[in-house]
């Protein structure tokens, strides 16, 4: 039998619950202060503007496109090169849309075709989100995010004590934040697609939490006197079920991982917040969520 | 037969009707054949969204202020001649954003211009007056209910209107719906030619005859002395001034029919007929004004000027203006259509080449298959022959993933494949969690029978919660997303009710009726 976690393992977890306590702590404020200073890097989803995808049929440079941009003055706009550098592929990023430029896509299909050639351009992808789209698709993506937590919090509330609650809450919390922070620094864009993923997270970063809280739960149950440990129960539960915990979070990983990989520029943010989502889920599930509920434990102990 | 046969039965005719409905989308996503020939089976398939087919989604916006607009101006137009016509004297009728106002030269009036507008223009309401240099003004707003039918009526001729041209652009299977007051979010799957189809669906395309000024001087008027009921135009081609008087004469409303010709000079030009109504109108037009010339606009720009030789009767017109063929084609279109009531703006454009939507279809597909194998080899190293039937439940809840859709004939978008791909990661979660369990009573000691009926009752409730959070997240994204997002909800979902299927039911009872009728002595876990 193979076995990630010998059975009979115990850690205390709940003794290094400080260090662990502090390090969230400090993750969570690094976060905070990207989020505060830097903010995020909005896509057109939400900021509005356009996003075109070109393939040239020969080595061009991204100064070349640039140049033949600023023939109808677009100017300062983003030209990043994607995929293999062979595939004079790029994407064109520009804050204007339809409502600063009218017939702005079939403007920049024409610089680009002048300047080119028309049988050297092949355009991929347009997109073009106007002002009001964006607004709209703003409040859709908060009014989700909203609605989803709420919905999750009750959820919880029905099938947990109050204090489970609380520490699953502030786990998700802890984990959103994180991601959310790495997302600014890394200068992530931002859009539909990633909010999703983040709603994802939500209701998975959950599942690890739900795991040793049940577990807990049984454990607390069968203890035959009121006065016990609380915290070796704890410790005891998060290492039996440790194995679980992490071989869960593994598979997610993988397969996030792979369509890091291989799934390509449009759901490549998608992936990166499941690929660090699962790892801090897992975390947090251990480090954040069960300290939690030990701390409230003790509150209603001593009252 | 007792429950346990029954149930069995029952997954098993699940799976079965699953493979059976996901058999034509799996055999168009996975290999370049196309359902045999005498295919008796279901032919609903997984519809493939625009990101993954290519295409093109529009939301336009009808600018409907301008549709209620121009209605008001045709309403201040008519009110002025029946005040001629009822001698009541105006220092000026002019129409407003929301409504007509009128200066009445004499405040005696008053009455008999309010009973007329009571009676002959029930859309405006009761006026509002002030006086203004001792001159009596008043003010009749449009009545809200009218402004907002107006509207509305605008959105749906120009959806119409739309749908019309959209029909001989020859796109298969279009959508093209409302949305909210005033957008029209259009979808054109598989479009070749993205900005003609733009340019098509946002022409207003209105077409008018007016005459050109020729007793003035143009050249006066290019320096600004424009002679009142006159204005200055621009070619099409050329962009060159032209002296139009502002009088319609007519309009594209009265068409029958638009065809391109070619002109002995190879030269493509458009043939237009009028219906009857419209012949009579262009008779009289054209035989009024001999040796004039007559511009023939499309939206404010000349497209020519003849000079009217003749008085020209069997409604019939041709419209020139050095065109290449396929700008006399979609001209012929959008007058064969019809105008839009009001001009259209485009608010969100979204277009995907078919060869990037190929693209992204095998890149999907291939972390599909690379995440599945590690997946399944995961399983079996670490579980062995427990891995091989959470394989197969893997492999069949896939499967009928792909059948729920089929059936509600489901949009799969990229996100959507990731949904999948993650719902690869996350359906095995719940085989860990049971098979965890179930090593934890065997270490106990427990008989096999024992193991498998502890391993799934224990397991069940965190199987359950840890699946709803997640299924609640999706729900709520399937209300709000749109476009690929909500295909990803949707995998998302449909993914989980397969996994707790497969999980729950399929793999439970192929445990079970293995503990129970072979004689099992260890367990392969």
């Amino acid at each position: 039998m193979l076995e990630l976690i010998k059975p009979g393992f115990f850690f205390d977890f709940m003794k290094v619950k400080w260090y662990a306590l502090a390090f969230s702590i400090i993750i969570s404020l690094i976060a905070i202060a990207s989020i505060v200073i830097s903010g995020f890097s909005y896509g057109i989803d939400f900021a509005g503007g356009t996003v075109v995808q070109v393939k040239f049929m020969q080595p061009v440079k991204a100064d070349e496109v640039r140049a033949a941009l600023k023939s109808i003055g677009l100017a300062n706009e983003r030209i990043q090169n994607v995929g293999q550098p062979q595939d004079n592929e790029f994407l064109l990023r520009t804050a204007q849309s339809e409502d600063s430029m009218r017939g702005m896509t079939v403007k920049i299909k024409g610089a680009l075709e002048n300047s080119f050639g028309r049988e050297n351009v092949q355009i991929q992808r347009v997109e073009m989100v106007g002002g009001a789209v964006s607004n709209d698709i703003k409040n859709k993506g908060f009014l989700s995010l909203f609605y989803a937590s709420i919905l999750i919090l009750i959820y919880i509330w029905l099938r947990f004590d109050f204090k489970y609650s609380i520490g699953a809450i502030v786990a998700t919390l802890h984990d959103v934040i994180v991601v959310l922070g790495i997302f600014s620094l890394l200068g992530r864009e931002m859009d539909l697609t990633v909010v999703a993923s983040f709603l994802t997270l939500i209701g998975y970063s959950l599942n690890d939490t739900v795991v040793v809280f049940d577990r807990i739960r049984e454990n607390v149950k069968k203890q035959t006197s009121s006065n016990f440990d609380m915290a070796y129960i704890m410790s005891s539960s998060i290492s039996q079920t440790l194995s679980r915990t992490i071989l869960t979070s593994f598979t997610v990983f993988i397969v996030a991982l792979i369509l890091f990989l291989f799934g390509g520029e449009v759901i490549h943010n998608f992936a990166l917040v499941m690929l660090i989502g699962t790892i801090i889920g897992c975390y947090s599930s251990i480090f954040v969520a069960s300290p939690i509920v030990l701390f409230l434990s003790k509150e209603k102990l001593k009252a | 037969m007792n429950k346990f046969k029954l149930t069995g039965i029952g997954v098993l005719a699940v799976v079965l009707v699953g493979i059976f409905l996901a058999l034509p989308t799996l055999v168009k996503l996975l290999t370049p054949y196309s359902l045999p020939e005498g295919w008796i089976g279901p032919k609903n398939e997984v519809r493939l969204g625009l990101d993954l087919q290519g295409g093109m989604h529009l939301i336009m916006r009808v600018e409907t202020e301008k549709a209620l607009a121009s209605s008001l101006e045709r309403t201040a137009a008519d009110l002025k001649n029946q005040m001629i016509a009822q001698r009541i004297r105006y220092a000026k009728v002019e129409s407003l954003p929301d409504g007509v106002r009128v200066m009445l030269r004499d405040s005696a009036d008053e009455n008999k211009l309010t009973d007329l507008v009571n009676a002959d223009y029930p859309t405006l309401a009761e006026p509002s007056t002030v006086t203004q240099e001792g001159a009596l003004i008043l003010d009749f707003k449009v009545k809200p209910a009218e402004a907002k039918k107006l509207k509305e009526s605008a959105v749906s001729q120009a959806l119409e209107t739309i749908r019309n041209r959209i029909d001989q652009l020859g796109v298969s299977e279009p959508s093209i719906i409302t949305e909210g007051t005033d957008r029209i979010n259009i979808q054109l799957p598989g479009v070749t030619e993205p900005e003609r189809a733009k340019k098509l669906i946002g022409e207003t395309a209105v077409l008018e005859f007016k005459l050109v000024d020729e007793e003035h001087s143009q050249t006066d008027a290019m320096k600004g002395d424009i002679p009142p009921g006159s204005y200055m135009a621009y070619m099409k081609e050329g962009h060159e001034p032209m002296l139009l008087k502002q009088e319609t004469l007519m309009t594209g409303a009265m068409l029958d029919d638009a065809r391109v010709h070619i002109g002995s000079n190879n030269q493509p030009y458009v043939a237009i007929n009028f219906n009857r109504e419209g012949g009579r109108i262009f008779e009289r037009v054209t035989g009024d004004n001999v040796g004039k010339r007559l511009a023939i606009l499309l939206d404010g720009k000349i497209y020519s000027a003849p000079v009217i030789k003749d008085r020209i009767g069997g409604g019939k017109a041709i419209i020139e203006g050095r065109f290449k063929m396929e700008e006399a084609r979609d001209l012929a279109i959008v007058l064969r259509a019809g105008s839009l009531p009001a001009p259209v703006t485009v608010l969100e454009e979204r277009t995907v080449g078919p060869s990037l939507g190929k693209d992204s279809i095998n890149k999907g597909l291939m972390a599909a298959g690379i995440g599945g194998l590690i997946v399944i080899i995961f399983m079996i190293l670490y579980y062995r022959a427990s891995g091989l039937l959470a394989n197969l439940a893997l492999i069949a809840n896939l499967i009928m993933i792909f059948g729920i859709m089929a059936i509600f004939n489901a949009v799969l978008t990229l996100p959507g494949i990731a949904g999948i791909v993650l719902t690869i990661g996350m359906a095995v979660d719940a085989n860990i969690l049971i098979f965890e369990r179930m090593r934890e009573e065997i270490r106990l000691g427990r008989a096999p029978k024992m193991v498998v009926e502890a391993g799934y009752k224990n397991a069940l409730s965190t199987v359950v919660d840890a699946n709803l959070t997640t299924l609640i997240a999706g729900a709520v994204l399937f209300q709000f997303g749109t476009g690929p997002v909500r295909g990803f909800a949707v995998t998302l979902c449909v993914g989980i009710l397969t996994t707790l299927f497969s999980v729950l039911l399929m793999c439970r009872w192929i445990m079970e009726w293995i503990v129970n009728t072979k004689d099992v002595k260890q367990f392969s876990i």
